[in-house]
C-alpha cells in the first residue's frame, strides 16, 4: 500500500529521505503537519513530519535521523518496499501569515521540518532569513533547498568546517540586533529550541517552535504526548505540534523524552546485532 | 410445573473453569476457559423457561434468553446461535464482557433466592461453539440497493451498523483511525479477558459479507464527512467512542511514569508491548504500581501491570467498595490475583525524583458523607490524614470524555456541553443531514452492549432513510 518510490541518503547516511505513496494524505497535508508510520506487524508507531508533499503524484516525503531501532528499520527498507501503515495528516498546520521580517532557525533534521514552513512564509510575502546548522559540513542537509526557500541563508557548523563557526543562536542574535524581526520559527533538538526561545524572549520577538514528544496514536486519545505550555497541559499531537516557544516547559519535555531510554538502547543494539549477523 | 421449578432452584450454578490465580496473574491467556458441552447443558437445564422472563427486561437489546437457552438444551446449537444473532451481533464478546449482574442475570428470577442462570457463560458457549465447530455459513443478503454507507469507527457500535446494513443490501465501508479494527475491543480490553482472535474473526465475518474496512483513516483529518458525501456515500454513521483520557489535574502529573489507562492499555494490547522486545513498542514496567479509579478500565490496567511482573499493584479509589463501577467478576478476579484495594483514598500530589520520574504519591483518607446528585454518598476528605504511597508507575483510569478531533472539523453536528454528539434517542439521527451517531460518543463511556444497541437502532433508521428518505 504505502510504497517507497524514492530513497536518498544524506549527512553521511545518518539521515534518510523516503518518498512514499500515500495519495489521500498527500492531497490534504499542509506545512507543519506530520504522519505516523509503522513498518510491519511488530513495528511501533513513529511520528515524522512531512518535509514535502506531491498531491499530483500522490506522494509524501519524510526525512529522518537514524537514532534507534525503528528508524534503523526504516533505513534498511529499499525502494519498492512498503510501510504497513501510514496515518495522517496529523497535527495542526502552521499558521502562515504575512508579518514582514522573519527568521527561520533549524538544527539537525529540524531543517527538514522547517523547509516547507520557510517556503510557505516566503511565498506569502515575508522577508525570510534562514539560519541552519549542523555539527560539521558533511552532516548539513537541504542547503540548496533552504537557499531557494528563503531570501537569505546563513550556515553554521559547530566545528567551523563550513559557514559560521559556532551555534545558530549566535547568528540569530546578530540578525535580531539589526531590529524589525516580527517572528522567529525555531525547529531542532529541544536544547536548541530552548536556547532560541530564551534569546528571542529578551528581544520580545514572538517565537514558534515545533515539539516532538513521544507519541502513540497521534489523535489525542492517549495523552502520552502531553507537554506543559504556559502552565497548562497540552496534547502536542492535536493542540500542536507547534507552540509559543516562550511558554514551553523544555526541561519537562527533555525528561519525558527520556522515558524509555534504557529499553530503547537495548532494543536498538539487539536489532543491529541480529541484522549484522545476517 | 411448580414442583419442577423448586427442584431446579436447588441446583447451584455451574461454575466456569478458570486458570489458577497464581499462574494466570503472570500470563496473558484467557482467565475463564469456557464450559464443556456437558456443563453448558447442565447450566441450561437450570433455566425455568419463564413465561414472562424478567431476564430479557434486563438485557439492553432484548436477547431472547429463554429461547436460545431452550434451543441449547435441545442440542440445537445452530438454532441457538441464530437466535442470539437476531438480537446481538457479537455474542462471543457480550458473553464475556457484559455487566451481567446488573443486566440480564441481575433480573433472573432464580437470582431472587439462589443463583441466577449463568446467561453470559451460556451465550459465550454458543458463540464459541459456533466459531470452532460451526459451518461458518453466511446469513442471506438482500439484493444490492445501490446505496453507499460509511461507518466511522470500528468499535462494537460501528461493527453492528456495518453488519446490519450489509445484509440489507447496502454497500458498507468502515473507516478506522487505528491500524487495526475493533475499537476498545482491541486496544482497551486485554487479551486475558477477550482474546483478540475472537474480535478479528468477527471483523473477518463482516468482510466475508462484503463490508470494506479501511484502516489508518482518521476521519476529520484524512478525509472529512463532506468529502465522504462528495465521494458518493449516501449516509454516514459516527461511532468514534469516548477516546479522550481524563487526568486528575493534581501537581506532578507530567512526571515520567504517569500514564493514562488509554496509553498503557493501547501499548499493551494494540501494540502488543507485553511481548517487548519481540515487538518494537516499549511499556513501562512498574515495581510498585498504582491505578487510579475503580471501573473496568482500572481493573484491566491493574491486572495487566501484575502480568507484566509488578511486585505490588494497588487500586486507589476515593469511594468505597459498593460504589466501585467495575463488573463484579473483574473485582473478584483482580483480588484473587493479588491486587490490593486502597478504598476511600484520594491522591492529592505526585512525588518525583531529580530525573523527573515518579517515586511516590501523596493521598488523603476519605469518609462517606451526604449523598450527592448521583445518589451515592459523597466522599469527604479527613483533615490531616495525608500519607504517602511508594509508586514508580501510576495509571490514571478516572474516565474518558469525547475526543473533539472529528466534531471540531464538523460544525454542522451539534454537541452537548460535554462535547458528546447530540443524537435522537430513538433513532440516532444527528443535526447533520444523512449523519447518525451512537455508542460512547453519544452517551459518554458506557458499555459494549449499549453501544451495539445504539448501532442497531441507527441501522434501522438509516435503512429507512436509504429506502424512503430523511
Ligand atoms: C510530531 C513529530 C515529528 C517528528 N518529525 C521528525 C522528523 O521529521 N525527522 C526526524 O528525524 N525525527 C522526527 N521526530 C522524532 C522521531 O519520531 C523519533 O526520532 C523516532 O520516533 C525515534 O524512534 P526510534 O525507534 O528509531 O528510536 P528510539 O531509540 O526508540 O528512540 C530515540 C528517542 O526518540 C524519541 N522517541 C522514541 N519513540 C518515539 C515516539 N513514538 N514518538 C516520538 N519520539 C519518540 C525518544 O526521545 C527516544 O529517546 C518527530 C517526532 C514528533 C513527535
Ligand atoms: C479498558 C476498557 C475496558 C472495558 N470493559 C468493558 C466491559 O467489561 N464491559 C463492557 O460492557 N464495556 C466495557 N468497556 C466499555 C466499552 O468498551 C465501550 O463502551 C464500547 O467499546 C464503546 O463502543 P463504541 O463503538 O462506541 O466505541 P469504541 O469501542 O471506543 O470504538 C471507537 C473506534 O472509533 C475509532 N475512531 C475514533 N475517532 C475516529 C476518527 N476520527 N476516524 C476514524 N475512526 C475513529 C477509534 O479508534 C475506535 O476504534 C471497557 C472500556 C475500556 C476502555
Ligand atoms: S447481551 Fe449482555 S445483557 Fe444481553 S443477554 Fe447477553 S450477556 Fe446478558
Ligand atoms: S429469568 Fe432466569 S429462569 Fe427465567 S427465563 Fe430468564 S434465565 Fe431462565
Ligand atoms: S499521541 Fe496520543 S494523545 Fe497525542
Ligand atoms: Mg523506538
Amino acid at each position: 500500500m504505502f510504497k517507497i518510490v524514492r530513497r536518498e541518503e544524506m549527512a553521511e547516511g545518518t539521515v534518510i529521505l523516503n518518498e512514499i505513496e500515500a495519495p489521500l494524505i498527500a492531497k490534504k497535508a499542509k506545512p507543519g503537519q506530520f504522519i505516523i508510520l509503522k513498518a510491519n506487524e511488530e513495528g511501533e508507531r513513529i511520528p515524522l513530519t512531512m518535509a514535502e508533499t506531491n498531491p499530483e503524484k500522490g506522494t509524501v516525503t519524510i526525512i529522518y535521523m537514524v537514532v534507534g531501532k525503528s528508524t534503523a528499520l526504516f533505513r534498511d527498507m529499499k525502494v519498492g518496499d512498503v510501510f504497513q501503515d501510514v496515518i495522517g495528516p496529523l497535527g495542526k498546520a502552521t499558521h502562515i501569515e504575512k508579518v514582514g521580517k522573519v527568521i527561520c532557525v533549524g538544527g539537525g533534521t529540524g531543517v527538514a521540518v522547517l523547509h516547507p514552513i520557510t517556503r510557505a512564509l516566503k511565498e506569502i510575502g515575508n522577508d525570510v532569513t534562514c539560519i541552519i546548522g549542523a555539527r560539521n559540513k558533511s552532516l548539513l542537509i537541504l542547503e540548496e533547498q533552504m537557499k531557494a526557500a528563503s531570501n537569505d541563508l546563513r550556515i553554521c557548523t559547530d566545528d567551523g568546517s563550513y559557514g559560521h563557526h559556532g551555534f545558530v543562536t549566535e547568528v540569530m542574535k546578530e540578525v535580531l540586533q539589526q531590529g524589525d524581526v516580527k517572528l522567529v520559527v525555531g525547529i531542532g533538538p529541544v536544547p536548541m529550541m530552548k536556547a532560541v526561545s530564551n534569546i528571542t524572549k529578551e528581544f520580545n520577538v514572538p517565537t514558534m517552535v515545533s515539539l516532538n514528544p513521544i507519541m502513540v496514536d497521534g489523535t489525542g486519545m492517549c495523552g502520552g504526548c502531553r507537554v506543559s505550555v504556559g502552565g497548562e497541559t497540552k496534547f502536542a499531537c492535536v493542540d500542536g505540534p507547534e507552540f509559543d516557544g516562550h511558554l514551553v516547559d523544555y526541561d519537562e519535555l527533555i525528561m519525558r523524552l527520556r522515558a524509555y531510554q534504557e529499553e530503547e538502547k537495548k532494543c536498538h543494539s539487539d536489532y543491529c546485532t541480529i541484522r549484522d549477523a545476517k | 410445573m411448580a414442583e419442577k421449578a423448586v427442584n431446579k432452584e436447588k441446583k447451584g450454578r455451574i461454575p466456569m473453569p478458570e486458570q489458577d490465580p497464581k499462574v494466570r496473574a503472570r500470563n496473558f491467556l484467557e482467565v475463564p476457559t469456557g464450559y464443556t458441552p456437558k456443563m453448558a447443558q447442565e447450566e441450561a437445564s437450570r433455566c425455568l423457561q419463564c413465561k414472562k422472563p424478567a431476564c430479557v427486561q434486563g438485557c439492553p437489546v432484548g436477547v431472547d434468553i429463554p429461547g436460545f437457552i431452550d434451543l441449547l438444551s435441545q442440542g440445537d446449537l445452530t438454532g441457538a446461535i441464530r437466535n442470539l444473532w437476531s438480537k446481538n451481533a457479537l455474542p462471543a464478546v457480550c458473553g464475556r464482557v457484559c455487566p451481567q449482574e446488573s443486566q440480564c442475570e441481575g433480573q433472573c428470577i432464580l437470582g431472587k433466592k439462589g443463583e441466577a442462570v449463568a446467561i453470559g457463560n451460556l451465550e459465550r458457549f454458543c458463540a464459541d461453539y459456533e466459531r470452532e465447530n460451526g459451518t461458518g455459513e453466511l446469513p442471506p443478503k438482500a439484493a444490492p440497493t445501490g446505496k453507499k454507507v460509511a461507518v466511522v469507527g470500528s468499535g462494537p457500535s460501528g461493527l453492528t451498523v456495518a453488519g446490519d446494513l450489509i445484509v440489507k443490501g447496502h454497500d458498507v465501508t468502515i473507516f478506522e483511525a487505528f491500524h487495526k479494527p475493533g475499537g476498545v475491543l482491541v486496544y482497551g480490553i486485554p487479551e486475558f479477558r477477550l482474546p483478540k482472535a475472537i474480535v478479528a474473526q468477527e471483523v473477518n465475518f463482516l468482510e466475508r459479507l462484503g463490508v470494506k474496512v479501511v484502516c489508518n483513516a482518521v476521519v476529520g483529518k484524512t478525509v472529512s464527512l463532506d468529502e465522504l458525501f462528495e465521494e458518493g456515500f449516501d449516509a454516514i454513521y459516527i461511532g468514534v467512542g469516548a477516546g479522550l483520557p481524563r487526568f486528575m489535574n493534581i501537581p506532578g502529573e507530567n512526571l515520567v511514569g504517569i500514564l493514562s489507562a488509554n496509553e498503557y492499555l493501547t501499548r499493551a494490547n494494540l501494540m502488543k508491548a507485553y511481548k517487548y522486545p519481540e515487538v518494537d513498542t516499549p511499556i513501562p514496567l512498574g515495581k510498585n504500581v498504582t491505578v487510579l479509579g475503580a471501573g473496568n478500565v482500572a481493573m484491566d490496567a491493574a491486572r495487566t501491570a501484575m502480568r507484566l511482573g509488578a511486585e505490588s499493584v494497588k487500586i486507589v479509589y476515593r469511594r468505597s467498595r459498593e460504589e466501585m463501577p467495575a463488573r463484579g467478576a473483574e473485582i473478584h478476579h483482580a483480588e484473587e490475583e493479588g491486587i490490593e484495594l486502597f478504598l476511600l483514598t484520594n491522591p492529592t500530589k505526585y512525588i518525583g525524583n531529580d530525573n523527573g520520574r515518579l517515586i511516590g504519591m501523596e493521598c488523603l483518607k476519605m469518609e462517606l458523607g451526604e449523598p450527592d446528585a448521583s445518589g451515592r454518598r459523597r466522599p469527604v476528605a479527613i483533615k490531616g490524614s495525608e500519607f504517602e504511597i511508594e509508586t514508580d508507575l501510576c495509571i490514571v483510569a478516572v474516565g474518558s470524555g469525547a475526543n473533539p478531533l472529528l466534531t471540531a472539523e464538523t460544525p454542522k453536528i451539534q454537541l452537548n456541553k460535554w462535547g458528546n454528539i447530540h443524537a435522537d434517542e430513538k433513532n440516532g439521527k444527528t443535526t447533520m443531514k444523512g449523519v447518525w451517531a451512537g455508542g460512547d460518543i453519544v452517551t459518554g463511556a458506557a458499555t459494549v452492549i449499549l453501544a451495539m444497541g445504539a448501532g442497531r437502532q441507527a441501522a434501522d433508521s438509516m435503512h429507512e432513510y436509504l429506502t424512503l428518505g430523511w
